[in-house]
């Protein structure tokens, strides 16, 4: 009779029961991550602070670029061609000479990036209709800065060639049109930030989720919590909530950053956007559980967690290095990285400001994803006793 | 007035054939044993006896490869969502939460084992105050307070039964005694104590006690029942003579 009534009293309806089941869990978690400020004002620092190196430190694109002209017998065509290098910002010549032997030295020093050689004959040249030929050197230690300059250096050739062309007296020559479209003033602050986006919200999801699971099996109070009442699945619902708001929080800090400081555009839908990156953060959580549940110490976690998404989110997502200049077999990997397609996204949304229309493939496989992480990590997250 | 049939009381754990095999090595190996209804069960063996994977298919941690079991009335491997609100656990790793305070861990553990909160609110603050605490980080407790606490965070939504991994372990002999005292407290008030120790002083405390040697129990009953039995003097000989046969 005692036993009937204890049963009944310990069984309430079975949603509330569920819910504050899971709200206790989840205020514990809350009160974890506030209770170690430390980790917190890293943690919320991270966007702003990565926003701002990354716009400031690793652009691509190039200025100042330091500008040798050899120009053997300067005519109103080479002027002319001299004066267009030097309207823009992006060169300062920093030498005209004779001859190309006179400019070694400064490229050996370091003194100069870029020489342009003119056809003695210049204007003659072009006058008469035959090709006039420049000589564009560009200091290529640097190999993927080198491409640009000399892409740039090409740029201003192609418009005053383009320019004559234009006033009519030149026959038609192929020009090679190099549309900068999208991001047309080169600008690599906007390439980059869908990107730290990506890797703020791998940081936080898979990272952080990876560490405080882990943590719970290496104290033991896994344990406890699999000897409770509690679920597997509201341990990890529990375990990831907290953490995809501060990750939806690095979003909205990561964006703010991003358009305050360097006037990165958004074009495409704010909802879209952050709905999308809920999604992604979504696969990291995923990940995270995966790997904390595989592992047996917060150190081991870590570091796998680390390895296995901090790498490929950076290298083979096409966040720094384009995606179409490796090889075909590191392409064909990249599909598995979900950062390549959160970058996608997040690319097309905030430059080219398309919508679902263009990117339903995209989320699509971030789906498939999310739900294939997630059946592996509630399976593998069985008890597991040493 | 009639006083209804004395129903035959269940034993709080009944376990039948119990086996555990990892690989090759046969952890548990076949044990049958009864644990009467608020009884303190001593469950002794050496380290790696097989004790502690014994409690953990008990408390639905690992399944067995098989044998059955009963606990608190319920069958372990049908009704092991039932079982878990009417056991507690308590483990050889001290396992609240440090960065939390005391009553913040009681409100997990009380939300957890669905609690109302006047009852949390009232439990927590008897919990307080007959181990004499202030609330305060748990980090910042001394070991043996620590382990009282996390006892009576085990016993908090008054389990059933109370699983006890070596308990002790660790702890000075005035906490040892006032964790005993604890563990009869919790005995009078009806709940069942399944309590693994390798102290041997702790065993004769004990209502009934088990020695397990190779996974096998190799010998069970009362401290007196087996001194008598076996003709020596405490349970810590017993307990050498058979963890190493001559």
């Amino acid at each position: 009779m005692e036993r009937a009534d204890n049963r009944r009293a310990l069984r309430p309806t079975r949603e509330t029961g569920m819910i504050s089941t899971l709200g206790a869990f989840m205020t514990k978690e809350i009160r974890h991550i506030l209770r170690d400020r430390q980790t917190l004002v890293v943690l919320l620092m991270m966007p702003l602070v990565q926003v701002v190196l990354f716009g400031y430190a690793l652009r691509s694109d190039v200025r100042d670029v330091r500008l040798a002209i050899v120009d053997p017998s300067p005519d109103y065509a080479t002027l002319a061609l001299r004066d267009r290098f030097t309207a823009g910002r992006r060169f300062k010549i920093v030498a005209i000479e004779p001859s190309m032997e006179r400019v070694e030295p400064l490229f050996r020093r370091g003194a100069a990036d870029l020489a342009v050689e003119l056809d003695p004959d210049f204007a003659p040249h072009l006058e008469s209709g035959e090709p006039a030929k420049v000589l564009v050197v560009v200091d290529a230690s640097d190999p993927n800065t080198g491409a640009t300059m000399q892409a740039y250096a090409r740029a201003v050739i192609d418009l005053y060639e383009a320019d004559l062309e234009a006033n009519g007296k030149q026959p038609v020559r192929i020009i090679p049109a190099v549309r900068m479209r999208f991001n047309p003033t080169l600008e690599s602050v906007n390439l980059f930030v869908p990107g730290l986006i990506a890797l703020v919200l791998t940081l936080v999801s898979a990272l952080m989720t990876a560490i405080s699971l882990s943590r719970e099996k290496e104290r033991g109070t896994l344990e406890i919590l699999l000897v409770s009442p509690l679920r597997p699945w509201q341990i990890i619902v529990g375990k990831v909530l907290p953490y995809l708001g501060l990750a939806f929080a690095n979003v909205l800090t990561a964006l703010l950053a991003a358009s305050l400081i360097f006037h990165v555009p958004l074009r495409g839908s704010v909802t879209l956007l952050l709905a999308e990156s809920i999604l992604y953060s979504m696969v990291s959580l995923a990940i995270g559980v995966l790997v904390a549940s595989l592992t047996d110490s917060q150190r081991v976690a870590m570091l796998v967690a680390l390895l296995a998404t901090m790498l490929p989110s950076t290298l083979l997502s096409g966040m720094i290095f384009p995606l179409a200049s490796m090889p075909k077999l590191l392409q064909v990997l990249s599909n598995i990285v979900p950062a390549k397609w959160f970058i996608v996204i997040a690319r097309g949304i905030m430059l080219k400001g398309v919508g679902l229309e263009h990117l339903w493939l995209e989320t699509l496989v971030l789906f498939g994803m999310l739900l294939l992480l997630m059946t592996l990590a509630v399976r593998s997250f069985k008890p597991r006793v040493a | 007035m009639t006083a209804p049939a004395p129903k035959p009381v269940e034993p709080a754990i009944v376990a039948r054939d119990l086996t555990r095999r990892f690989g090759s090595f046969t952890a548990v190996d076949n044990i049958s044993f009864d644990v009467g209804q608020g009884e303190v069960f001593g469950f002794l063996g050496a380290n790696g006896a097989g004790k502690t994977t014994a409690m953990k298919m008990l408390i639905g941690l690992l399944a067995p490869t098989s044998g059955e079991a009963r606990v608190a009335g319920l069958d372990l491997k049908t009704e092991t969502e039932e079982i878990r609100k009417r056991i507690g656990y308590m483990s050889q790793r001290f396992s609240l939460y440090e960065d939390l305070t005391v009553l913040e861990n009681i409100a997990l553990y009380g939300g957890i084992y669905q609690l109302s909160k006047e009852t949390i609110t009232e439990r927590s603050s008897r919990m307080l105050e007959v181990l004499g605490l202030e609330d305060d980080l748990v980090a910042r407790l001394p070991l043996g307070w620590k382990q009282k606490l996390a006892f009576s965070v085990a016993l908090l939504h008054e389990p059933a039964i109370v699983f006890l991994d070596e308990p002790t372990g660790g702890v000075d002999p005035i906490t040892r005694r006032q964790f005993w005292e604890m563990i009869y407290a919790a005995a009078l008030r009806g709940t069942t104590v399944f309590v693994t120790t390798h102290y041997m002083d702790e065993a004769e405390y004990c209502d009934r006690i088990s020695i397990m040697v190779d996974g096998k129990i190799a010998a069970m009953g009362t401290p007196l029942e087996l001194k008598q039995k076996w003709n020596v003097p405490t349970i810590d000989e017993l307990f050498v003579r058979l963890a190493r046969p001559a």
